[in-house]
């Protein structure tokens, strides 16, 4: 037992060749929320602070899909989406289309503890964040350079983009594209040491997706889910785990088979979402953690009570 | 066994005073529904169209929440929401926020089938419907007397919405005495409650399961709230031992992933069908929560449980099984 926490920014074919100055920033944004996660936990806050605290962190980072940094719906807006939940009560909070709202991951909190609904889109999300006074932000501020340029290249090679971190140098080098990626998004999972879950997952969502478009994010038990026996937090092509029920059956295989933490993770990122497609973020009741992923790389660290921390990108190097 | 079945619902909770020619008109209508979906079945069409067909005409009834005759926001309006999924490779379509597309299933359909996508939603989705050129009508055509009657009472009854968290404290009978506390759901007096979805599961003589739900939402909702049936997974689910959907309180089926666990129950515990049903109908509504739900196995079995007060549904298998009902089984 103990506490453990885990996050993450994004899985998908993250080249190996990664450039110096899109790779550093990354690693430290991950290294940073990692020791606000830390801090918070330590501090004795619960995990459901702790997983909104951390996902805050990562959203207002410009180098991550969510909050600002999110990336460009083919009309060259931002829409973003969050969702929270308590693994305790399975109380749970999401929302989608929201243009201004400066922390998604907030109003999804606020959708869970200040209305009986769980979910609210676009207008009726927006309308909501202004009720309640929650910060916002002109449309422009979570727009970045980057962002306009992957559009472009999106549009231009006229397809989705699932590697929003590689720019398109090369068609032969490009990702093949299988119209529904959800590279990037961010999130997080925390255990205290009583035993108690909470996880938490913002986004922007795709590279030119269709206004409207809602992925594996906001959905309850395919992007996100927590119950007494688990937190997840997935990321990668939003069909393929709304499909799979990506969250949901990781914690039905330690449920209903018997499974530990990891081997469920594991079972569910290889065998139920097809390669390439997936990896997600997940800690146990105990105080296990588990990060696997079938995409090339997986933007993620982790740490435990007893002292262990990880930073990575890969599958085989770690970069604490 | 290993025949087709078909199972259709009209939606969980249901008022025990409903005059008996509402309850009547529920019965011949989801018998209607049924026989449409027989017919198409042994005219071997696809367990998916089959799905299709039958909730288009639910959705195109007035008589229950969805489409024609759905339950409206706060602001007097209807928003739609659908989801759609095929057990054959576990696709799927969704829509929410929609308010002039004349058959909300269709667009989810055409969200699965025509875009890259799984789930449309609001002014995004309306866009996509006039791509696709499905028929629109204005949101009147939605609208019915009976449920700007229904609005104005939750109105009236002060649906602060806060009340649902209030564990029910009642009865497990059909009636309820007039010295017990009110039936609620949703915060709503079930007088007042609009069941609040249709649903349809159909499995062909291949096994080949499919399901679908659609909805006006709750009555008096907040415009942009998105409840359980457009979500995989929570209120639509099918794959290939089988195919469910639910109705009842959405917050109990999102947090219970209900419409999964009834295949992950089978799949993983090796339970069957109507065991499946029942474990998930008396385990996963934790906290109170109310709902029901219907499923078939590509086994060719047929199911339905509820917690709820009555359920309008209907079931028929190929060995001649034919039941509608609406009270407790």
């Amino acid at each position: 037992m103990g506490w453990a926490i885990a996050l993450h920014g994004g899985a998908g074919d993250i080249p190996r060749s990664l450039p110096p100055d899109r790779r550093q920033p990354r690693e430290a944004a991950l290294r940073h929320s990692l020791q606000v996660g830390v801090a918070a936990i330590k501090a004795g806050r619960s995990p459901l602070d702790v997983v909104e605290l951390v996902v805050r962190e990562l959203e207002d980072h410009p180098h991550f899909n969510a909050g600002r940094g999110s990336v460009l719906t083919s009309d060259g807006t931002v829409e973003m989406e969050a969702c929270i939940m308590d693994g305790n009560t399975k109380r749970c909070g999401a929302v989608s289309g929201l243009t201004t709202v400066k922390n998604a991951i907030s109003l999804a909190r606020l959708v869970m503890e200040k209305t009986p609904h769980i979910y609210l889109g676009f207008d009726g999300a927006e309308a909501f964040a202004r009720d309640q006074g929650v910060e916002t932000i002109e449309s422009s501020h979570f727009i970045t350079p980057e962002n306009i340029e992957r559009l472009k290249q999106a549009k231009e090679a006229n397809r989705v983009q699932i590697d929003y971190t590689e720019p398109l140098t090369k068609v032969e080098e490009a990702p093949p594209s299988n119209g529904d990626s959800q590279l990037g998004t961010v999130g997080c999972v925390a255990v205290d040491g009583k035993g108690n879950l909470a996880t938490a997952t913002s986004t922007g969502g795709l590279v030119n997706k269709m206004a409207g478009r809602i992925g594996d994010t906001p959905i309850i038990g395919a992007g996100t889910y927590a119950n007494k026996l688990c937190a997840v937090s997935a990321t990668g092509k939003g069909e393929a785990i709304i499909r799979a029920t990506v969250g949901r059956d990781v914690a039905a295989l330690m449920e209903y088979k018997g499974l530990s933490l990891k081997e469920a993770a594991t079972y569910v990122i290889e065998e139920c979402a097809p390669s390439r497609t997936a990896g997600l973020v997940a800690v146990s009741a105990t105080g296990d953690v588990a990060m696997p992923f079938n995409t090339v790389g997986m933007f993620r660290a982790c740490a435990t009570e007893d002292g262990y921390t990880e930073v990575a990108i890969w599958d085989d190097e770690t970069c604490s | 066994m290993g025949g087709w079945a078909i199972a259709v619902h009209g939606g969980a909770g249901v008022d025990p005073n409903l005059p008996k020619e509402r309850q009547e008109g529920a019965k011949r209508l989801l018998t209607r529904c049924l026989d449409l979906g027989i017919s198409a079945l042994r005219s071997s069409l696809l367990p998916i169209d089959v799905v299709e067909l039958v909730i288009r005409e639910l959705e195109s009834d007035p008589l229950f929440n969805s489409g024609r005759g759905s339950a409206l926001t706060a602001e007097g309006a209807a928003e739609m929401e659908a989801s759609i999924m095929d057990g054959v490779g576990r696709r799927c379509g969704a829509v929410s926020g929609v308010t002039t597309v004349k058959n909300p299933i269709s667009l989810a359909r055409l969200v699965m089938d025509k875009s890259p996508h799984s789930y449309l939603a609001f002014s995004g989705a309306e866009d996509f419907a006039k791509q696709q050129g499905v028929e629109l009508v204005d949101n009147d055509y939605f609208i019915t007397e009976d449920n700007l009657g229904m609005l104005k009472l939750a109105k009236e009854a002060n649906s602060i919405i806060f009340d649902y968290r209030i564990p029910l404290t009642g009865s497990d009978s059909c009636g309820a005495a007039a010295d017990s506390p009110p039936l609620k759901m949703n915060g709503l007096p079930i007088s007042v409650y609009a069941p609040e979805t249709v649903g349809c599961v159909v499995v062909d003589g291949e096994g080949r399961c499919a399901a679908g739900t659609s909805t006006g939402g709750l009555m008096n909702k907040m415009s942009g709230r998105i409840g359980d049936s457009p979500l995989i997974g929570s209120g639509t689910y099918a794959c290939d031992v089988c195919a469910v959907s639910c109705t009842g309180e959405g917050e109990a089926i999102i947090r219970g992933t209900l419409a999964r666990d009834v295949a992950a129950v089978m799949e993983y515990k090796g339970m069957g069908l109507q065991e499946a049903v029942d474990f998930v109908i008396e385990r996963r509504l934790d906290g109170g929560g109310q709902a029901g739900l219907i499923a078939v196995s590509s086994k060719g079995e047929v199911a339905c449980g509820f917690n709820s007060v009555g359920m309008f549904r209907g079931c028929a298998n190929e060995d001649g099984f034919m039941e509608v009902g609406i009270w407790d089984q």
